[in-house]
């Protein structure tokens, strides 16, 4: 049977991985490689790292370290955070990431999807949505860091990402973000709803029941934590323990070193 | 010396740190006489079906393959790779594929998530030195929408998984080996079964 799966991501800025509380006070935490190793030891089943700062500052995707990253792993893992070209996408998947994920370039430029789902296959190309609620479930995609509106309705960005060739989809609850309060389960089962590729849960992780909720609930395929696996608040395998104890399917094999 | 055909854009960096830590020496290569040469060919997997045969065809490497092949030179097909051995691909259309093995590649059903993403279970269909030393219910990680399918020969089918039926996950005749996921990519039991196919050529 298919898994859930459980992958940390790291906020990387500067060659170092931080995470902040909606995206503000950003504090240093780790080297993204070490870090990286760790998870995989641990028994996560993807990893994400996001250039948090790029869209803003035009950064460079930081490539060695997605080189570093790929030499000392053998699970998936994704890249995002400033993609804005097609060659920008051929460098990443060429220094060792297996997915590429889209965000405010997306919105400015919906072409790139479709362009990119052609050349590399839509299972590379993932759409990551920054949504906030602004009515009572309505949902609008932010850009740029959760900074700047685009008035976008989120459940229809999603239909038009998978329609472009999106292969999967990553939402990102701002509102939740950094609380530890819980995944927005609502906004969540409402994008998992509205398409037929998978579905990766961001924003909000605390504990170990919010990712067993929005696994069943949320209906998500994955769900995605930053800090409370950084800071040790949960580990990998008690998670997995408590989910595969609540019936939902996980990869329980401990990885190889 | 494995020689990886180096046809398109993808990740195929992962695969070759892979065989590195199994001292499993690869070069990325598109030159006919180093595939000759070679001891072992790898056919990753790389966007899709009639991209990746325009481009082997392009590359002229169409007929060194199949000269290869038929020789008896061990080639490992992975994800798309692994497809491109069948002789039908009705991915956006429908394409000649290189025909080693019967069958097709069709697109896995809508009642189910397509793209197929993440970690699956394989379940033994024959007893094959490719699935020594794996752990009880072994999970692979898969990134793929279409399958093959069609008229395949049953007896070249070693391991499936099971997602809105049943999806051919390791295939073997003779010296052609097709992995339908990423064993780079799936952690001890990847590199174990890269492991275990490097035992074939050795």
């Amino acid at each position: 049977m298919l898994a859930k799966r459980i992958i940390p991501c790291l906020d990387v800025d500067k060659g170092r991985v931080v995470k902040g509380k909606k995206f503000q006070n950003i504090q240093d935490v780790a080297d993204p490689v070490e870090l990286a190793k760790r998870y995989n030891e641990a028994g996560a089943d993807e990893l994400v790292f996001y250039d948090i700062t790029a869209s803003n500052e035009e950064r460079d995707i930081f490539l060695d370290v997605v080189e570093n990253v790929a030499k000392e792993i053998a699970i998936p893992f994704t890249v995002g955070g400033g993609i804005r070209t097609v060659d920008d996408i051929h460098k990443v998947l060429r220094s060792g990431a297996d997915k590429v994920s889209i965000n405010s370039a997306a919105v400015q430029n919906p072409e790139i999807i479709k362009e990119a789902a052609l050349k590399f296959g839509s299972q590379c190309i993932v759409l990551s949505i920054d949504a906030k609620e602004v009515a009572a479930n309505n949902w609008l995609v932010y850009i740029n860091g959760g900074r700047k509106n685009t008035g976008i309705d989120a459940i229809e960005w999603a239909k038009r990402g998978e329609n472009l060739g999106a292969g999967e989809i990553v939402i990102n609850a701002i509102d939740a973000d950094g609380e530890k309060n819980g995944y927005n389960i609502a906004l969540t089962k409402a994008i998992a709803d509205a398409v037929n590729i998978p579905i990766v849960a961001s924003g909000g992780a605390g504990t170990i029941q919010h990712f067993a909720d929005v696994l069943t609930e949320g209906a998500a395929d994955a769900a995605l934590a930053a800090s409370v696996f950084h800071y040790e608040e949960i580990s990998i395998p008690e998670l997995k323990n408590y989910l595969e104890s609540e019936a939902i399917t996980v990869r329980s094999e401990i990885e190889w070193k | 010396m494995i020689a990886i055909i180096d046809y398109g854009a993808g990740n195929i960096k992962s695969l070759q740190f892979a065989l590195d830590k199994l001292k499993l020496e690869s070069e990325l290569t598109t030159d006919p006489q180093f595939i000759r040469d070679a001891k072992s060919i790898i056919l990753p997997g790389v966007g899709a079906f009639k991209d990746a045969m325009d481009a082997l065809n392009e590359l002229d490497l169409v007929s060194v393959l199949k000269q290869e092949i038929s020789a008896g030179k061990p080639i490992l097909g992975i994800c798309l790779g692994m497809q491109l051995f069948y002789e039908q691909g009705f991915e956006d259309g429908s394409w000649e594929g290189l025909g080693f093995l019967k069958g097709s590649v069709n697109r896995i059903t809508d009642s189910v998530k397509v793209p197929h993403m993440g970690w699956n279970t394989l379940t033994q269909h024959q007893d094959s030195s490719l699935l020594h030393n794996l752990t009880d219910n072994p999970s692979v990680y898969f990134v793929h929408s279409y399958a093959v399918g069609g008229n395949l020969e049953k007896d070249t089918l070693v391991a499936s998984a099971q997602y809105g039926g049943t999806i051919p996950a390791i295939v073997k005749k003779g010296n052609i080996v097709g992995m339908q996921f990423h064993p780079e990519k799936s952690g001890k039991t990847g590199i174990q079964l890269l492991k275990n196919y490097g035992g074939l050529i050795s």
